[in-house]
């Protein structure tokens, strides 16, 4: 889950980590409002949207009076803003944050992300803040610094040191400044379950100051039960809508622009599924994991879910039973074709636990437009000349 | 032969008296498997399924000599758990729970590699050796006897690829699924050598998907060390980028991890990669027949 940079500002407070003053707003009026309460002269409109690249998408821009800050809000709330993060279609800016304009001397990045190989926590660094990191690690890596961070043992003071020296900050006090910002860090980091924070730029002001220009955060989805002021944070209207209902079932669905709607058992095989589409000359309209709990009315929701889509022109139902039944699933879709009007071709291919049971069933039932599978390459087969009309 | 787990393997089970822990370890145990007991707290002294039930993991190893434990707990227990079995001598764990918060598995895999604890998982289908010892929730009866390893990311995937291998009139020496979790156990590069050192193992199969790069350092051990046949297939060439499908490591973003950068890899080390699942089988078939 992803929260708002106006929501990690609120993270960064409460541990202490220095942020520019702030106020989220969510009409031109309350924009106004709180650029008179920051007191400006100089103000930044800022665009909340859960992806980066907001300004070099126009989504962020420099107000130098309270009229700039009305026409700038005006511009920016309601906008579509595309990013190089977000989908063609862009994302609509609902919310502004309001802040107050900094003293910039020079831009540096920081994060903290899991490294999987070492199995531990990394705090990365490097001068040229302000840019793209991916580009940063690609054509210069030499200017990205890497630290990782045992939990065992905790951000020490020679973490710091190493990152302090790394970033070229030979002033004493300033040192002292960035090695407690980012000792701050990690621990946000730690004790709120986040998956990675970035913060591009972290600036140092002409006083020597260090503060976090920008903020995202990424949590871990698995521990958002004991993170209940995280969880408080989520904005649905960032996340896809079919995707959200999907989960409430205890689907996984994420939208593709093919023309195959496909409902799978497991993420490894959904994948596999797309792939072996794909590789017979169709093309997949979507993943869709029904999980190891589905049952009839998980399988119709899923129909429900995959024919919302009018590109859809077949449906691929491909089943491997282990923990989940295939008489289950053959009950569910009987009962998605009674609850559904699902008027394109069903091709269905169920193997494992009760597939003998789920074939009986399915045969008896006498369901128009519905086709067998043999197997995976059978069933795709078969779904990719159904799609094209054969 | 076979790796890891066999016919006198003892195992208990924790989480054993929870609904998903009774309806599996009875289905191991039909399968065949040697389950001596389990561990639920406060239900020490009580029978199930059977075997005896313990408070604690210590006093379980004490009296049945387990080895291996099946972990079913709910996702926040499964941190303790794992902890648990490493300091009371369990030589592997074998996690089936999904959605373990990432902080926990970190911690709790660090405390048992510190005491010599092998894991497996979490969110993973676990280990079976053919009609010996199925310890996991796979489908028992897709997997018969003969001298295929497997090794999977995904669950399905590799009841899949086993029931393909079996079709083509073939069988498998053990399977094992090692999960998708950002932190897991055992992986590609611990397990491959122990099929290259089991004379009964003659091919591998080898299923990845996106996201992460254990694919890719498996294929430069496979290079260097690996002397039997591998087939390999790479889960979501066709999935789009940024975009989490599923499992928490199948996220492409940028060029690393993609689906073609690990079959390119796989490819350079002598592996035969096929493009769609469905021909896991027929490769295998090929690779034994020469």
């Amino acid at each position: 889950m992803n929260i708002h940079e106006y929501q990690a500002k609120q993270v960064f407070q409460k541990y202490g980590v220095p942020t520019p003053k702030g106020i989220m707003a969510e009409s031109v009026e309350a924009a106004v409002e709180a650029a008179k309460e920051l007191g400006g002269p100089i103000w930044v409109v800022k665009a909340q949207i859960h992806a980066g690249g907001r300004g070099l998408g126009g989504g962020v821009k420099l107000a130098k009076s309270l009229e700039e800050v009305r026409e700038l809000s005006d511009e920016i709330l309601g906008m579509t803003l595309v990013t190089h993060q977000t989908a063609a279609e862009g994302k609509l800016v609902q919310k502004l944050y309001i802040e107050d304009g900094a003293d910039i001397k020079d831009e540096f990045y920081l994060s903290v992300v899991l490294d999987r190989k070492l199995e531990m926590p990394l705090i990365m660094a490097s001068t040229e803040g302000g840019m793209n990191i991916e580009d940063v690690a690609e054509k210069t890596p030499e200017k990205i610094i890497t630290i990782p961070v045992d939990p065992a043992i905790g951000f020490q003071s020679f973490h710091g040191r190493e990152l302090a020296f790394g970033l070229g900050i030979v002033d004493k006090a300033e040192q002292k400044k960035i090695i407690s910002f980012a000792q701050k860090l990690f621990k946000l980091y730690m004790e709120n379950d986040a998956e990675m924070i970035e913060i591009n730029p972290l600036v140092r002001t002409g006083s020597g100051e260090f503060l976090a220009l920008d903020g995202k955060m990424g949590f871990d989805n698995s521990a958002l039960g004991r993170q209940p002021e995280i969880l408080a944070m989520r904005d649905l209207t960032e996340e896809d809508a079919d995707e959200v209902e999907a989960a409430k079932y205890g689907l996984s669905y994420v939208a593709l622009d093919g023309e195959i709607g496909c409902m799978v058992n497991g993420a490894g095989l959904a994948m596999g599924t797309m792939d072996t589409i794909n590789y017979m000359g169709g093309t997949p309209a979507n993943f869709l994991d029904v999980g190891g709990s589905a049952n009839a009315e998980t399988v119709a929701k899923g129909f429900e879910i995959i024919l919302k889509n009018p590109n859809v022109k077949a449906i691929f139902v491909n089943i491997f039973g282990g923990i989940v039944r295939c008489d289950r699933i053959a009950n569910g879709i009987i009962d998605a074709t009674k609850m559904t009007d699902v008027n394109v071709p069903v091709i269905v291919r169920l193997d494992g636990t009760n597939a003998p049971e789920a074939a009986e069933i399915l045969k008896n039932a006498n369901i128009a437009n519905l086709i067998v599978g043999d197997d995976l390459g059978d069933g795709a087969a078969k779904a990719v000349a159904a799609a094209k009309g054969n | 032969m076979s790796i890891l787990v066999n016919k006198d393997t003892k195992v208990i089970v924790q989480g054993f008296t929870g609904k998903e822990g009774t309806f599996h370890a009875e289905q191991c145990l039909a399968y065949g498997t040697q389950i001596v007991g389990g561990v639920t707290p406060n239900k020490g002294g009580q029978e199930h399924l059977g075997k005896p039930v313990f408070n604690t993991v210590a006093q379980a190893v004490k009296n049945t000599g387990a080895t291996v434990s099946m972990i079913f707990v709910p996702p926040a227990f499964v941190g303790d758990a794992v902890m648990e079995a490493a300091e009371a001598g369990i030589d592997l764990a074998v996690i089936i729970t999904e959605g373990a918060p990432v902080k926990d598995m970190q911690a709790a895999k660090a405390h048992a590699t510190k005491h010599g604890m092998k894991t497996l998982g979490p969110n993973c289908p676990g280990v079976i050796t053919a009609e010996e010892c199925k310890i996991g929730i796979m489908p028992g009866m897709v997997f018969k006897k003969g001298n295929v390893g497997l090794i999977s990311k995904s669950g399905t995937l590799t009841y899949e690829g086993a029931n393909q291998v079996c079709n083509e009139g073939f069988g498998i020496t053990t399977a094992i699924g090692i999960g998708g979790d950002p932190i897991i156990g055992l992986s590609y590069n611990q397990i491959l050598p122990m099929f290259e050192a089991d004379p009964d193992t003659h091919a591998i199969v080898m299923i990845g998907e996106i996201g992460g790069d254990l694919e890719i350092q498996a294929a430069k051990l496979i290079k260097e060390q690996i002397t039997k046949p591998v087939v390999a297939f790479i889960a979501g060439q066709t999935a789009p980028k940024g975009k989490t499908m599923g499992h928490a490591g199948a996220i492409v973003s940028g060029s690393a991890g993609t689906a073609k950068e690990k079959m390119d890899a796989l490819r350079d080390a002598g592996v035969t990669v096929v493009i769609s699942p469905a021909d896991i089988g027929k490769a295998i078939a090929k690779v034994l027949a020469k």
